[in-house]
Order: structure tokens, then sequence, then C-alpha cells
């Protein structure tokens, strides 16, 4: 009985294994073979010497280390506001949350653009304040991971004795926020600022119905117009979401019971 | 709100101050409140009024109506079948994974690879998904030239076509079945092995334990999870954008529209974004509604 169910739960890992395995070494095996009969990394060198890669991939950076900083900055001092005051308004802040996931981001950005791109706040007339609408809206589509994981952190500590003796000892709401609760939630932290990364890098939708020159629509452009480079920049962006979520459950210390749910695809 | 009563930063607790004290408390949440009314409460219902108004900005149904002519219901067809397609083989394939790999009796690391794999496969979508499976299933791929090579099969001529509907299916289905193991995992721990063994004792056999054990426990969370995969598929648009960009799925019309206004009315295609949101409303509906239910079990 014992040995029966082994080899049918073996059968399902394999499969799985080959569905998850085949494609990346088939991307693999493919991005080396730009040269005719040899393999070779030139597609990797042609995309690394490609002065749009590097712009673009910084842009996407910049970008995702923003949306982290905002994000946060938005989320930690509500997220344990309500910890400690509002406790009644936690199923108002899980539903506000649960909403990117109601409004896809093509839906998103085309209500953004509504907005924004016509009298009174015509932010999408100029580079730099469509550069910030791009921002908020990565704020939007990375909120229900940044909240998860700053909730899941808030949790885990004694919020309201911390913020008792901090008081006692004369700190202000200043002090208790960055010199209390952001370092003892900085793994949480650590977790939905990665994942934010993960998710803002590779971008596609905002950015490119936006019209900004981030790493997402550069990875279509080259799509469109080369055969192997876009196989080796799928490898370089697997490799960063890998170093993302591998990241993540180091910080949870193999703790499974964080899920993520889902990315923007 | 017996927390709130505790509360240490009371001054006095007159009737007046408390009220002040909970405007003060409101407060607290006031900028976060203001960003989402800003960047997504304000665009989104400003996409829903636009839904009921007409190009001069009187009230009309006709764009709802308008839904309904068969270029704009083929979209969402077409949304609907593949959603529900990789929805129901990436929910029985993930199910299957996940509980191999919880009560299948494997080692330990095994889980643990299952785990990390299913984060990472989750989130890898997109542009680059698109471009993995171009690589090893398009028309030079590695997979289609190594059936050619080695077994002298041209799966394009037997009728494979990555860029068709099945294909996109079978793409889609790399974020969707890890996702359905990182949901499933959860609810799988909570069934526990004192439950089997006890209807084991009374006399069940596997047929019973499933069929009034594990799936009247499992239910709700097998459905809540396969909803959930259903909104993850229809609201996705880069990877099918990047395959394909022909694919009329909805979220494509969408995008469409957006850059070159193909339907010639904005409005309609206001009214397109707001029937996507009534979808996806009513799947995370109903999702969290089943995820409460199962909470209950899973202590």
């Amino acid at each position: 009985m014992k040995k029966k169910i082994n080899l049918w739960a073996w059968f399902w890992i394999v499969l799985g294994a080959l569905y998850f395995l085949v494609p990346l070494y088939g991307t693999f095996d493919f991005s080396l073979r730009e040269k005719r009969g040899v393999l070779s990394l030139l597609a990797y060198q042609n995309v690394l010497a490609d002065p749009r890669f590097r712009d673009s991939f910084t842009y996407s950076t910049l970008m995702a280390l923003a949306t982290i900083v905002v994000g946060l900055l938005l989320i930690v001092p509500t997220a344990y506001w309500v910890h400690l005051r509002l406790p009644q308004v936690r199923p108002l802040i899980e539903f506000i949350t649960l909403m990117p996931f109601v409004v896809p981001a093509i839906v998103l950005v085309f209500g953004l653009i509504r907005i924004y791109s016509g009298p009174p706040l015509a932010l999408t007339n100029s580079d730099q304040l469509t550069n910030f609408l791009l921002m908020c809206g990565y704020v939007i589509i990375s909120m229900p991971y940044t909240y998860r994981s700053v909730d899941t952190g808030l949790r885990a500590i004694d919020v309201r004795t911390l913020t008792e003796a901090a008081q006692s000892l004369g700190a202000g709401w200043f002090t208790i926020l960055f010199r209390i609760i952001f370092p003892n939630i900085r793994a949480a932290l650590l977790s939905g600022a990665f994942l934010t990364f993960a998710i803002v890098i590779g971008e596609f939708t905002l950015a490119s119905l936006l019209g900004r020159p981030a790493f997402g629509p550069y990875l279509v452009y080259m799509g469109n117009n080369r055969a192997y480079e876009p196989a080796a920049l799928a490898i370089i962006s697997l490799a960063l979401t890998w170093a993302a979520i591998g990241l993540i459950q180091l910080l949870s210390h193999g703790r499974p019971g964080q899920e993520q749910v889902g990315g923007v695809h | 709100m017996a927390q709130a009563t505790q509360n240490p930063i009371r001054v006095n607790s007159s009737r007046r101050s408390s009220v002040i004290r909970n405007l003060v408390a409101w407060a607290g949440i006031v900028p976060f409140l203001i960003f989402v009314i800003l960047f997504l409460f304000w665009p989104a219902s400003s996409l829903i009024t636009g839904s009921f108004q007409n190009q001069a900005g009187a009230f009309t149904l006709q764009n709802i109506i308008d839904l309904f002519t068969p270029s704009i219901m083929d979209a969402y067809m077409l949304s609907i079948q593949i959603s529900l397609v990789t929805a129901i083989g990436g929910g029985i394939f993930g199910f299957m994974l996940a509980y191999a790999v919880i009560q299948g009796g494997l080692p330990r690391w095994v889980r643990t690879a299952l785990t990390t794999f299913s984060g990472v496969a989750s989130n890898f979508a997109g542009v680059p998904l698109a471009f993995a499976f171009i690589a090893t299933l398009g028309h030079t791929g590695f997979l289609t030239a190594l059936f050619a090579d080695k077994l002298g099969i041209d799966i394009y001529n037997l009728g494979f076509n990555l860029y068709n509907f099945w294909g996109l299916a079978l793409t889609y289905m790399y974020f969707q079945f890890p996702l359905m193991v990182l949901i499933m995992a959860p609810a799988l721990d909570g069934l526990k092995r004192e439950w089997r063994e006890a209807s084991e004792n009374l006399g069940a056999g596997s047929y019973q334990y499933w069929r009034y054990i594990a799936l009247p426990i499992l239910w709700p969370s097998l459905l809540g999870s396969t909803i959930l995969l259903f909104g993850n598929a229809f609201g996705a648009y880069a990877t099918a954008y990047a395959l394909t960009r022909t694919f009329n799925i909805v979220t494509v019309l969408i995008g469409d529209q957006i850059s070159g206004n193909v339907l010639f009315n904005p409005n309609l295609g206001y009214a397109l974004a707001f029937g996507m949101i009534v979808i996806m409303a009513i799947s995370i509906g109903l999702y969290t509604w089943l995820q409460r239910r199962t909470a209950r079990w899973l202590q």
C-alpha cells in the first residue's frame, strides 16, 4: 500500500518537474545558439552590450526602488495604525488591498489614462509626471503583496507593548515607527520589497501603455526584432525572479506559511 | 473593540474626547485612503461611469448593449474559455502535485523544492514566459527541433501550434498550476492523518474516505482556488500579447483600444473594461467567501 502511494506521488512530481524544467532548459539551450553550429554566449553579449538594455533595466530598477519605498511608507504606518488603534477597520483595509486583483493591470492603466491624461490633472503631458503616475500604479499593483507581508510581520510582534514601552521612554511617533516598528518587522519588509521588485522589474502592461522606456517594453521590442536575444533575456529575467523569491524564502526561514498569490501576467 | 478600549493613550473617557480620539485615530489612515482613491478607485470608477455615457456625456445603456455584438462577445468568450481551461487544468495538476508532496509520503526536500519552484513559477510570467515558450515550442524551438531531429516528427505538421488557443493555454498553465500548489498546500496540511486512520478503522475504503471526509472538507478551497486561477488567467495581458499579438481576448482588445481606439468609441472601450471588472469582482468575491469557509477547518 505504502509503496503504491509513493510511486503514484513520484509520478506527479516527475511530471511537474518536467513541465517546470523543460521550457527553462529549452530556453537556455536556445539562447546559446546564436552562432550557427556552436554553443556561444553571443546572445548574452549582444544583450549586455546594448545600451537600450542598460537604460531600460536601470529605469525599471529605479522604478522598483521608488515603488518599494513609497509603498512601504504608505502601508507600514497604515497597517501599524490599524493594529494599534483601529482594529475595527481591518476588514475595510483588507477589502481595499484585494481590489487590485479585481481591477487588472490593463483596466487600471485604462482608468489612469482616462483621469490623468486631460485637465485638470494632465500628468501624462510630462515625462517626469508620467513616471510618477507609473510608480503610483506600481504601488497599487504591488499593494496586496506588500500589505500581506507587513500584516504578517505585525502580527508576529507585540505592537502594543512595543509602542507603550517606547512612549513611556518619551519616544514620538516618528521614532516609534522608524526606530521600533520598521526594524522589528524587517524580514517582512524585505519579503514585500523583493516581491515588489520581482513584479515591477519586468512589468509590461502599465509601462507600455503609459509609453515609458521600461524593461518590459524593451523585452517586447527585442522579441519583435531578434531571435536569440529574447531567450537570453528570458533567462536573465528568470534569474532575477529566482533571486527575489529565493531571498524571500531564506528570510522566512523555510516556513512555507506565507503564500504569495500570483504575479502580474 | 476590546483592544481599542484598553488603549493606554486614552486621556479621559468623556464622550466628547472619545469622538475627537476617534477622529484622530481615523486621521492615521487618511494618507492611505487618499492614495487608493486617487490611483485606484477614482480611475476604476471613471471607467464604470464612462461606460454608461455616450460621447457627449449623457446617460445611456447603449455601450452595455453593444457589448453583446458578436465581435466583442467573441473576445469575452475566448477569454472565458482560456481562463476556464487553464483554471481547471492547472487546478487538477496543481492539486495532484500538492497532494503528492504533502500526503504522498515523499521526502521533505521534495516539498521544499516544490514550494520554492511554485513561488518562482507563479511570478515568472508575462513577456519572459512567452519568450521561454517560443524558444522551447516555437517553429524553431528547442523541443520542436528535438522532435524533428531525433524522431523525424514535425509537431506543427501534427497540428500543434504554440500561437493558437492550446498553445496559449499550455503557456498559461505554467503560472497557473504553481499558484494552485501554493494555495492548496495549507488546505491539504489541514487534512489530518488521524481522520484517514479513523475512517480505515471503521472499515471505510479509499472511495468512502474521499467521498465522505476529504472532499467535503476540501471542496470550498478546491473550488475557491480554481476560481482564483480563473481570475488570474482572465486578467492576463502581457503573456498573450507577447506570444501572439492577434489573439483576440478581452485584455488584448482593451490594450488595442487604449493605444489606437480600434472600437472607434471610447465609451464602448470603458464598457469593455467595466465587463472585466464585473467578472473579476465575482470571481474574487467567490474566492474570498470560499476561503473563509475553508479557514474554519484549518487550525
